[in-house]
């Protein structure tokens, strides 16, 4: 029997549902509107919401001090490169994990993942003199190497779980019809994956771009992304928060649009597998 | 053409033997159905067949040559899955269309043959139709149609039916049985169904635990089981197995009798017992019979039988209707 639900039951939900949204998205909420205060008012006591002397200035600011196209483009090609390098890679592991698998993939499934576990700063020396003596500290390539390592595990897991849905007796059946294994991935796998593919895509564009230990450790000048301009605000000189907001609103703002207009892939993809 | 020979074909996972050995001829033309229960290895039969699993030792001859290494789209086999198997993102005309592509043959031509199979299964209405939009029946008319435009040397069927409610099922045993004798292609058919097997096939494999039990036309196997495990296989309801003096007393250690090869009587007969349930279908009524000394029989009676729950009734097996088994079970007539 499906479980009654009362009006009154439905408000409650609903009524919790929305605070806790509002709950985790204060935080941004609060950087916007703060991005559009003068200095006074940004640090005021009480927190004032926002005044009649709401102002553009922080953004003009922002624009005049540092090179913003320069470190947005670093951020495209930061998290697009290491996307795409990733799914070069996990495509054909996750398919040969999915559909060949050995007696240790489980195993190595498990200690792909493992390594999600460990902290980075853990491994920040080794990281910074490798980059270092190898001519990878500070450029774009260095990092879309660095960021592609590290969201490799999620993108092959999720992949897999992808590929693990698609019944391998259609893949037989392609092979039955004459199917070579390229024909077989071109022609059947692949348009069935396409879902997967792309929320996988998605998902690490947002990991990749969202990311600030090793973008702000790895460069300086060069290389540097949005999460690193965000960064050069809280400087010596003392911090102006509503200078601050405006280049953090100026970071995230591309993300979140993206993720706005993909959320329905993105949900799609992460709740895969868990109802059919 | 379609002459398929396994020779001592043997199949192992790691220690497990799922196909000890096997040897068998299927002649061209021949409508032939591998049945057995679950995990009796027939599925993985067909597999070797159609080159989806390697073979551990033995040889597959297709039409006289060599196809043992051969992979699955060179041996000109083709096959219909349990679950379909069509491709979801692809039109009916795609899907029967796909192995004509793949064969490299030039539009025109593969949209003309798709349509003419589409013509024989019915299909041609829902051609430009997805097969999420089909009902489980079309379905497998589409994998049937995209198995018949390759032209194969042999057709073969995973239990192709049993995602299909009874109704369809039946319905679907016709066509594939008509088109059997349409085509003249060889068949090989996968079920756990016997009525399946003895409605269907020009010659039954009987297999358990990866071993053939008997080979023969569906009327030998009901009339001649070589072994007790074919004649309880073989027939519905399953023929009644008998052991200790009854047996002992005509030489054997089981006997076996078919529940319409048992006479009722509510006087006198061979064996006394009382009706447990009574199964009525109209035309026939199935009595199960608790008798003494030898738990539950099977006995078919007329349709408008009286009999009810607790009466008491006596069987006696018609003449010369007993089936004899030694202690290996073997058949001893």
């Amino acid at each position: 029997m499906a479980r009654a639900v009362t009006p009154q039951r439905k408000l409650f939900f609903t009524i919790a549902a929305w605070t806790v949204a509002l709950l985790i998205f204060f935080p941004v909420l609060w950087t916007i509107l703060t991005s559009f205060k003068t200095e006074a008012s940004a640090v005021a006591s009480p927190p004032e919401l926002l005044g009649a002397d709401w102002t553009l200035q922080n953004y003009a600011d922002v624009w005049a001090r540092s090179d913003y196209p320069k470190f947005f483009l670093n951020s495209v090609i930061i998290a697009i490169g290491s996307t795409l390098l990733g799914l070069l890679i996990a495509i054909p592991a996750a398919w040969s994990m999915a559909f060949v698998p050995g007696k240790r993939t489980k195993d190595l499934l498990m200690w792909m993942l493992s390594t999600k576990m460990m902290p980075s700063a853990a491994v920040l020396i080794p990281m910074y003199l490798i980059f270092q003596r190898t001519g990878l500290f500070d450029t774009r390539f260095g990092l879309v190497l660095a960021l592609m390592l590290m969201n490799l595990p999620v993108i092959i897991w999720m992949l897999y779980t992808y590929f693990k849905e698609i019944p391998g007796e259609i893949l037989e059946a392609a092979r039955m019809d004459g199917a070579s294994l390229m024909n077989e991935v071109l022609y059947v796998l692949t348009p069935m994956a396409i879902p997967g593919i792309a929320s996988t895509m998605l998902l690490n564009i947002i990991l990749a771009w969202n990311e600030a230990f090793w973008t702000i450790t790895l460069t300086t000048v060069d290389a540097a992304p949005l999460s690193a301009f965000i960064a050069s605000f809280s400087a010596p000189q003392g911090l102006f928060y509503a200078k601050l907001s405006a280049a953090s609103t100026m970071a995230i703002a591309p993300i979140l649009i993206m993720g706005w207009f993909g959320q329905k892939q993105l949900v799609r993809g992460l709740t895969f597998g868990a109802v059919k | 053409m379609g002459k398929i020979v396994l020779k001592s074909v043997r199949k192992s996972f790691g220690e497990v033997h799922v196909i000890p050995s096997v040897d068998l001829t299927i002649e061209n033309g021949e409508f032939v159905v591998f049945v057995g229960p679950s995990g009796c290895g027939k599925s993985t039969l067909l597999r070797l067949i159609a080159g989806l699993e390697d073979t551990s030792a033995g040889t597959i001859e297709i039409d006289g040559k060599d196809a043992t290494l051969l992979p699955p789209a060179k041996r000109g086999l083709a096959m219909v899955f349990q679950s379909y198997a069509l491709y979801p993102h692809m039109t009916v005309r795609k899907n029967i269309m796909f192995p004509l592509k793949m064969a490299g043959m030039d539009i025109a031509a593969a949209t003309k043959k798709a349509d003419a199979a589409a013509k024989v299964l019915n299909l041609t209405s829902y051609m430009d139709r997805k097969p999420g939009q089909l009902s489980g029946g079309q379905r497998q008319r589409v994998a049937i149609g995209r198995a018949i435009v390759r032209e194969p040397a042999a057709f073969l069927f995973d239990e192709p039916l049993s995602n299909l409610d009874a109704a369809l099922r039946g319905n679907m045993r016709l066509e594939i049985t008509e088109l059997h004798q349409s085509l003249k292609t060889t068949m090989i058919y996968v079920t756990h169904d016997q009525v399946e097997a003895m409605t269907m096939a020009d010659k039954i494999v009987v297999l358990q635990a990866g071993n053939i039990e008997q080979v023969g036309s569906p009327l030998d196997l009901y009339n001649h089981p070589a072994n007790a495990f074919v004649a309880g296989f073989i027939g519905s309801p399953r023929m009644n197995l008998l052991e200790g003096a009854d047996a002992a007393a005509v030489g054997a250690k089981t006997i076996g009798v078919r529940p319409e090869h048992l006479q009722i009587s509510t006087t006198a007969g061979k064996w006394k017992g009382t009706v447990s349930v009574a199964e009525l279908l109209g035309s026939d009524t199935f009595l199960h019979v608790n008798v003494e000394g030898h738990g539950t029989m099977t006995v078919r009676g007329a349709g408008e039988t009286p009999l009810r729950h607790g009466d008491t009734v006596y069987l006696t097996p018609a003449e010369g209707k007993m089936h004899r088994f030694g202690t290996d079970g073997k058949n001893l007539a």
